[in-house]
């Protein structure tokens, strides 16, 4: 028994000395000024950025990943790590907002946000620009194999009921970007919270089940690159991932319009390196370096200084940086509240159901 | 003294096991603002989700059936075998990989330009839709199963004494007789462990479901993943896990029992 209770003793002891100097160490980082905790989705910066952003400023930047905005709230509300930067996804923004968890970005401090192309950042709301910086931004559309189903233009969302698809669509597992693409296709808007019209929306999907290959996750950029299936409706970033692999695919955004979507930098309220947070935002804002990156990353840059230092392939390419018109079609998702949030699930869960 | 020891264990209990479930029966009753509501287990009721209930029962149960009707011989195999520490071994070494390593690895297997189709083709036996089917859905999940019904079916059929099996013989019983009469009621209790440790689970399977089937499988474990994750509906979603207990329950009553037997033997 004594051996028992000093081994316990033992343990405590030195669990305690670990934990006192982690959080000296911890501490004369942050006090350095010299530590920046940078939370991002997983492959989204070209890592070669942090080391150059470490030789102009001393900074060095610790980064970690997420792989969806719901994992990253949860651990940001948990409040272990005092994040320094976050690049949630807009309607994160607009909840992280409401939670009271960023702080509004002084915009002085962030000269190259110049750089930031007005025509997109507009179509944001002010209280979300108010807040965040645009990093990256894209569409959902439809990714389809041009060898074999060249016929079809998918100039409309309503080509995916076309009785030839059948078997063939693979699907994100997004109850608002699934909903929202067939309230787009019966020409309404995919914020509606009309409870008629949701309905009309469910009950037209269910009649697109027979079609339904799979709705999948991540893996479906895997699956379309080894041709699992002929159409998928996905993310432009993925798109753009799947046909550098795969050349058989094209990708197009129907005209009645889409999701546009956008990842952002913002800077949360328990930051306790402000002044590197802004430092690296700038960074990444500069033309050159947000060249590099968007190079890297191969999404689409709202960086308009950027964009002109990149080839005329990429910059005309309007099936991932639409033009005007295009845009007029395009709309964001809005937070619409955790009932009607669970009212699109709902749907989206029946729609799921009629699967087989 | 002794009663001491059991202290740690006794706060463990209370720590891990008995506050999380009255956590999760409380919050059952909360709404999205944290009113006290009886409205998710109406919604429970309501049909979506009954109808969920019974797809996971029914999958469930063949997962079971058919990891029953492969461990069963196998073990019987094994117990025959010369060197069974190495058979076990082989046969449990794919546990010790990570479960969603194995499952993508079947995505490669089942495609379209998989593994399957590659030697069907070659053979000239046309394509098959594997992925995203039904009959993908149990294969994996038996593969994955299969070693947590072997080890009792195993540990069960490896304890009957020799001598039972060669008296029975020289009494005149033949082969299957045996198999029937002796070998199959003596392991009956390593049967009913291993139905519980494969159906419990079973039930509840949601990273498989989205994997392999996409979607068109919908169990419980899809729909807590999502009440959670997703609508941050932790109310809805513990009105699930609640269910989802009580059915273990059940299970456990009809398979158990079992081990007050054994001591009353003894």
């Amino acid at each position: 028994m004594k051996t028992f209770i000093s081994l316990i003793a033992v343990s405590l002891t030195a669990g305690i000395i670990l934990l006192v100097t982690a959080n000296l160490l911890e501490q004369s980082d942050n006090n350095d000024g010299n530590t920046l905790y940078v939370y991002n989705w997983g492959e989204y910066i070209d890592p070669g950025l942090l080391e150059k952003f470490y030789e102009e400023t001393g900074i060095r930047v610790v980064y970690e990943t997420f792989d969806s905005n719901e994992a990253m709230m949860v651990k940001v509300n948990q409040g272990g790590t005092p994040y320094d930067v976050i690049f949630p996804s807009e309607y994160t923004v607009e909840k992280m907002i409401k939670d009271q968890l960023i702080i509004p970005l002084d915009y002085s401090r962030l000269p190259n946000a110049k750089n930031i192309d007005n025509d997109i950042s507009s179509r944001m709301p002010e209280e979300i620009t108010a807040y965040s910086v645009p990093y990256f931004f894209g569409t959902v559309g439809i990714l389809y194999n041009e060898e074999i189903v060249p016929e079809l233009k998918f100039s409309t969302w309503n080509t995916l009921w076309d009785e030839s698809l059948e078997n063939e669509i693979l699907m994100v597992d997004g109850a608002r970007e699934v909903l929202g693409m067939s309230l787009n296709s019966m020409g309404e808007s995919l914020n509606t919270t009309d409870d008629e019209k949701l309905q009309t929306a469910a009950d037209k999907l269910i009649q697109l089940s027979p079609n339904i290959r799979g709705i999948v996750g991540d893996e479906i950029a895997s699956m379309m690159t080894e041709n699992e299936a002929q159409v998928a409706v996905v993310w432009s970033g993925m798109a753009q991932d799947i046909m550098r692999e795969n050349d058989e695919m094209n990708y197009t955004v129907p005209k009645e319009g889409s999701n546009l979507w956008f990842d952002a930098m913002v800077i949360p309220k328990n930051s306790e390196n402000t002044d590197g947070a802004y430092q690296f935002i700038n960074f990444l804002l500069d033309s050159e370096i947000a060249a590099v990156n968007t190079e890297w990353v191969g999404y689409a840059t709202p960086n308009t200084a950027a964009l002109e230092l990149m080839d005329e392939e990429v910059r005309k390419d309007t099936r991932f940086y639409p033009e005007d018109e295009q845009l007029e079609s395009l709309e964001m998702y809005r937070d619409l509240g955790p009932e009607m949030i669970s009212r699109y699930n709902e749907l989206f869960l029946q729609f799921k159901m009629s699967l087989d | 003294m002794r009663r001491l020891l059991a202290v740690p264990y006794f706060i463990w209990m209370l720590v891990f096991v008995i506050t999380p479930l009255l956590l999760m029966a409380g919050y059952s009753f909360l709404d999205f603002s944290g009113n006290i509501t009886l409205n998710n287990y109406a919604e429970f009721f309501s049909g979506n989700y009954i109808k969920m209930t019974v797809s996971s029962f029914w999958y469930a149960f063949l997962i079971t059936i058919f990891t029953l009707l492969v461990s069963y011989p196998l073990a019987l195999a094994v117990r025959m075998t010369s060197n069974k520490t190495m058979w076990l071994l082989i046969i449990i070494l794919p546990t010790w990989i990570n479960l969603l390593l194995k499952t993508y690895a079947f995505i490669g297997i089942f495609g379209r330009n998989g593994v399957v189709n590659g030697i069907a083709g070659w053979l000239n036996i046309g394509g098959f839709q594997l992925l995203f089917s039904d009959a993908a859905f149990i294969i994996v999940s038996v593969y994955i199963f299969m070693p947590f019904m072997l080890l009792p079916v195993f540990n069960a059929i490896d304890d009957i004494d020799n001598n039972l099996l060669n008296a029975a013989r020289d009494l005149g019983a033949s082969r299957t007789e045996v198999l029937f009469k002796v070998i199959m009621p003596l392991s009956v209790e390593g049967v009913k462990t291993g139905v519980q440790v494969v159906f419990i689970p079973s039930l509840s399977l949601f990273m498989i479901t989205r994997l392999i089937t996409g979607n068109k499988v919908i169990t419980l474990g899809t729909a807590i993943e999502q009440q959670f994750l997703t609508n941050e509906n932790w109310g809805m979603g513990s009105t699930i896990g609640v269910f989802l207990i009580l059915m273990m329950l059940i299970v456990m009553i009809f398979t158990g029992g079992s081990s007050k037997k054994r001591v009353n033997k003894i």
